[in-house]
């Protein structure tokens, strides 16, 4: 594993969901989600965690936004410590983002598109544009693919696609560094995926994001990742370059996702 | 095969006339409107309770000997009709029910009022907060369910001077509850929803997610909640003046001019069931509004 | 909630021309023929055309896949095979199974054709399964119901279980559904749907919540299924991959309409609409190295506000190659609906320049490239909302 000077850095992350609370879906006992993950996003990286469902890579990701707060292990952000958002420099919490999995619940169903990205500003003045905020909002909607008139949209009369560009401008709102994706483009259709995909590399490009992109679909991720860390029951199996992952599997359990993955073409032709 | 396509395209004349036939339609006009019956009954009993106490002159205290136990239509010694008849003393039933509907409105708006701002922060803190502020509340709720409401209102309204103030808060002492399980199961879910969660990662005050992005949507189901609360609180009310708890003798109430009828119920039984029926008429209806309110939200009643 | 949708009396059949007369071979014709299926929801601006003339067949032993996006109507679709229609839904047009409108059956017919002729697997077993009772007595119902003994019933029950790859089928047999996982209530679910002997078996999305390895393992279970039962199956996904795997025959649908269907393989290799092209195309494969797609622009279209003349033409990439007048769509795909036609032997397209795409040639030219940059793809989704 390389050091990274600068960048996301975790080490020995640990989270444990119990004490009858239910997390995890129905009946399931008390979990260990992540046991001793170690893992780094360099600026400008984009790393995807791979994994099936319950292997923990969505509480990772949580641990890095601030929404769980771990057992265990050190999490920083340029050398800067991360707990909970609450405790966080205000730049370290502009800095890092989240897009969710549900476009449409991830936005407030009350509220315009608008109002939605300046609530950004309103929680951290110092992002906020100089000049007029409503301008400002056409520009952001515009950078992420959509009409300004959007604006005045509430969630509901806008599809998943476009839900979705919203949730991405509110998270631009704050010029972040490392944009978090958990699961960004699954619930999308297969038609907008491809959007969406090719909107968050353009902005990485352009802004010079790093993305910590959490998904179980290893097509996807094969098309955006420059590094890749397989996780199972808590824990990061491998990690290696895109390429190399899927050229030259190391662990057996890769092996095993990546046999178990379908692709368009059938085997036998 | 292509023909075949096209034979039945040219011919769609037999599909778009059965279309009219067929096809659903929107709820029929008459259901719409009987929905809103109860909504018109609701709405009289409130110009009542505003209008009424300016039109009608009543004294409690002015008995008249002569205009005992009337039946409802007949004279009386001043040359008035009593309408709904009078009652042991002589005193006008129609008068009772009309400065009764004021009392009973008044109370129960200011219970509802104070029980659910009460219970919407409680509620909201156990369930947005969470952990050991939930924890106690939902021991309190606990104790407080496991003793009849009823109860505890009659001993608090007995404890003090009767007034008004005394039975809302007597009632608002266990109304409150349901208003904070409502909320608090509300408050629960919406926590975990994305838009929360995405503004707690922007560092949003937790005074403005709880504003913002929880209290609207529990709206809905607290304004269900009041209204089955309101008939409850009616109800409530009634039966405290009916024992005579609560209220001081001077005012006029639906329970008290039941509990002067009583004695009366074979000799003249107008003058407990025209107050009764008002009563009755006023709960059911707000009951079915409440019903309305608690499908489109889809609060749940208890 | 749900009622068939005979049960709001309305249901018309659809006017029979001699050659669908002829075209019905006593037994021998498809086990199930849906001919210019209508579905009519009703919505507070007056009855939406949900599904719009619909034609496919289901042949014994074969499985049919329905795939489409967010609103195509492909679960529509199969909940209007199986009778499980939302309450006020409308139905016009034929739906026959084995030479039997079962749009114009009674209600009794249809409830027994449906119940045992025909069987479905949810999305979600855990929520179509009774969390109070065995898995062993759920499976049985329907024998049960029959008057078998109770020896007879618990051997069923191991048989059934274990017809669906569940390990120790006898020792399962009597675990309530919390105990198994999603895999395995899957496959209990099948059984369930197996017990009947169904003719045909409709699965809606039966491996979307499941993990890849676990998916690979069910898909696996059903094609066994089909060789060694010989049921016919309709599969609903919106999962190429999925359909790729375990589909003979598929029906792309989009916005409530038949784009394209035939042949699986050959579809998916040559698709001959550019919807089905584009949506090929914008499967990421996990084996090789691929770049992003070239996306489509905009979102999937509504069926309440469907797109004049072809549905898809404001996202279509051929329409504005075949416009020379440099619009952006042809004239004709604004304006005429297209009917679904056979284009070659087997394979229907419902494009009006499905001809185009046949000659292979000019297919990759044309509708590879053009129109579709990336730059042009992210800026046009407001296009069909107003």
């Amino acid at each position: 594993m390389t050091e990274h000077p600068t960048g996301l850095s975790i080490r020995d992350l640990r989270v444990t969901f119990g004490g009858g609370r239910r997390l995890l879906g129905a009946g399931a006992p008390p979990v260990t989600a992540v046991a001793g993950v170690d893992l780094d996003v360099a600026p400008d990286e984009t790393v995807a965690v791979v994994g099936e469902s319950g292997s923990g890579k969505t509480t990772v990701a949580r641990c890095v936004v601030g929404l769980v707060r771990p057992d265990s292990g050190t999490l920083s952000y340029d050398g800067t410590p991360l707990g909970p958002v609450r405790g966080r420099p205000a730049e370290i919490q502009r800095a890092i983002q989240m897009v969710f999995q549900d476009p449409r619940s991830s936005l407030n169903p009350r509220m315009t598109a608008g109002a939605i990205i300046r609530e950004a500003w309103q929680a951290h003045p110092a992002a906020a544009p100089a000049g007029d905020q409503h301008a400002a909002v056409r520009d952001l909607l515009e950078e992420v693919g959509l009409d300004g008139g959007v604006a005045r949209r509430r969630p509901a009369e806008l599809s998943g696609g476009q839900c979705q560009r919203i949730s991405i401008a509110r998270a631009l709102a704050l010029r972040p560094r490392l944009l978090v994706c958990d699961e960004a483009v699954s619930a999308l259709d297969v038609s907008v995926q491809a959007q969406i995909l090719r909107l968050l590399v353009d902005l990485t490009r352009e802004h010079g994001l790093s993305l910590l992109f959490i998904s179980h679909d290893l097509g996807v991720v094969r098309q955006i990742a420059d590094r890749i860390a397989v996780m199972r029951s808590g824990e990061i199996v491998e990690t290696a370059a895109t390429e190399d992952l899927y050229r030259s599997p190391q662990h057996p359990y890769t092996r095993m996702l990546l046999d178990a993955a379908l692709d368009l073409e059938v085997a036998e032709t | 095969m292509t023909d075949t396509v096209l034979a039945e395209r040219a011919a769609p004349t037999p599909r778009s006339a059965t279309i009219d036939a067929d096809l659903p339609r929107r709820p029929r006009r008459l259901g719409r409107i009987l929905r809103y019956v109860p909504h018109g009954i609701i709405a009289v009993y409130i110009v009542v309770a505003a209008v009424g106490p300016l039109v009608v002159d009543y004294d409690p205290l002015a008995t008249s000997v002569t205009d005992r136990l009337l039946s409802p239509g007949s004279t009386t010694s001043d040359g008035g009709t009593a309408w709904l008849g009078t009652d042991g003393v002589g005193r006008d039933i129609l008068d009772q029910v009309v400065l009764g509907a004021r009392t009973s409105m008044v109370i129960a708006v200011l219970t509802v009022a104070a029980a659910g701002t009460f219970g919407v922060i409680v509620g909201l803190i156990a369930g947005y907060v969470g952990g050991w502020a939930d924890a106690s509340i939902a021991r309190l709720i606990d104790i407080l369910v496991a003793f009849p409401g009823i109860l505890l209102a009659i001993v608090i309204a007995g404890l003090f001077r009767p007034g008004i103030l005394i039975v809302v808060l007597a009632l608002s002492a266990v109304g409150w509850i349901s208003f904070a399980r409502v909320v608090r199961g509300a408050s629960l879910s919406l926590r975990e929803r994305d838009w929360v969660n995405a503004a707690r990662v922007m560092a949003v005050p937790r005074r403005s997610i709880l504003g913002r992005h929880v209290l609207p949507f529990v709206v809905g189901p607290v304004v269900a909640m009041a209204t089955l609360e309101f008939a409850l609180v009616v109800l409530a009310e009634a039966g405290l003046s009916f024992l005579g708890i609560g209220l001081p003798s001077t005012s006029v109430s639906w329970g008290q001019t039941i509990a002067d009828g009583k004695e009366y119920l074979e000799l003249a039984p107008w003058i407990s069931a025209f107050p009764g029926v008002a009563l009755a008429v006023l709960v059911i209806c707000v009951g079915l509004v409440g019903d309305q309110l608690t499908a489109r939200y889809g609060g749940n009643r208890r | 909630m749900r009622t068939g949708p005979g049960d709001t009396g309305a249901d018309v059949a659809s006017q029979r021309s001699g050659a669908d007369v002829a075209n019905e071979r006593s037994g021998d014709g498809p086990l199930l023929d849906v001919r210019d299926l209508d579905v009519f929801l009703p919505a507070p601006s007056g009855p939406v055309r949900i599904i719009d003339r619909v034609s496919f067949t289901v042949d014994a032993g074969r499985t049919t896949g329905l795939i489409g996006e967010s609103g195509s109507g492909k679960t529509m679709t199969a909940m209007a095979v199986i009778g499980l229609l939302p309450q006020g839904a409308v139905t016009r047009g034929g739906l026959w199974w084995r030479g039997e409108n079962l749009l114009t059956a009674g209600p009794r017919r249809r409830r027994r054709v449906r119940g045992r002729e025909i069987a479905m697997i949810f999305q979600d077993p855990l929520a179509s399964l009774n969390p109070s009772q065995t898995v062993g007595r759920q499976v049985t119902e329907i024998p049960r119901r029959d008057g078998m003994s109770r020896r007879e019933l618990t051997a069923t029950a191991a048989e059934l279980l274990g017809r669906v790859g569940i390990p120790e089928p006898a020792r399962r047999a009597s675990n309530y559904p919390h105990q198994f996982s999603g895999g395995m209530r899957q496959r209990a679910m099948t059984a369930l749907a197996l017990a009947g002997k169904p003719r045909l078996i409709l699965a809606d999305e039966p491996t979307t919540a499941l993990d890849v390895t676990v998916q690979a393992r069910i898909l696996d279970m059903l094609r066994n299924l089909r060789e060694q039962e010989n049921t016919a199956m309709v599969l609903v996904s919106h999962d190429l991959r999925v359909m790729a795997h375990v589909a003979d025959d598929l029906v792309v649908m989009y916005a409530g309409r038949v784009c394209e269907r035939g042949p699986a393989r050959d579809l998916l290799r040559r698709p001959l609409h550019p919807y089905t092209k584009a949506l090929v195309e914008s499967v990421p494969a996990v084996h090789t190295k691929t770049a992003i797609a070239a996306p489509l622009p905009g979102s999937p279209a509504n069926p309440a506000q469907r797109p004049s003349g072809c549905a898809f033409h404001p996202r279509c990439p051929l329409t504005r190659v075949m416009a020379d007048d440099g619009a952006a769509a042809h004239e004709r795909c604004r304006t005429e609906e297209p009917e679904v036609l056979e284009v070659a032997p087997g394979r229907w397209s419902g494009c009006h320049f499905a001809g185009v795409l046949h000659d292979e040639r000019s297919s990759t030219r044309v509708a590879g490239r053009n129109g579709t940059g990336p730059d042009t793809a992210t800026t046009t989704e407001e296009e069909e909302r107003p």
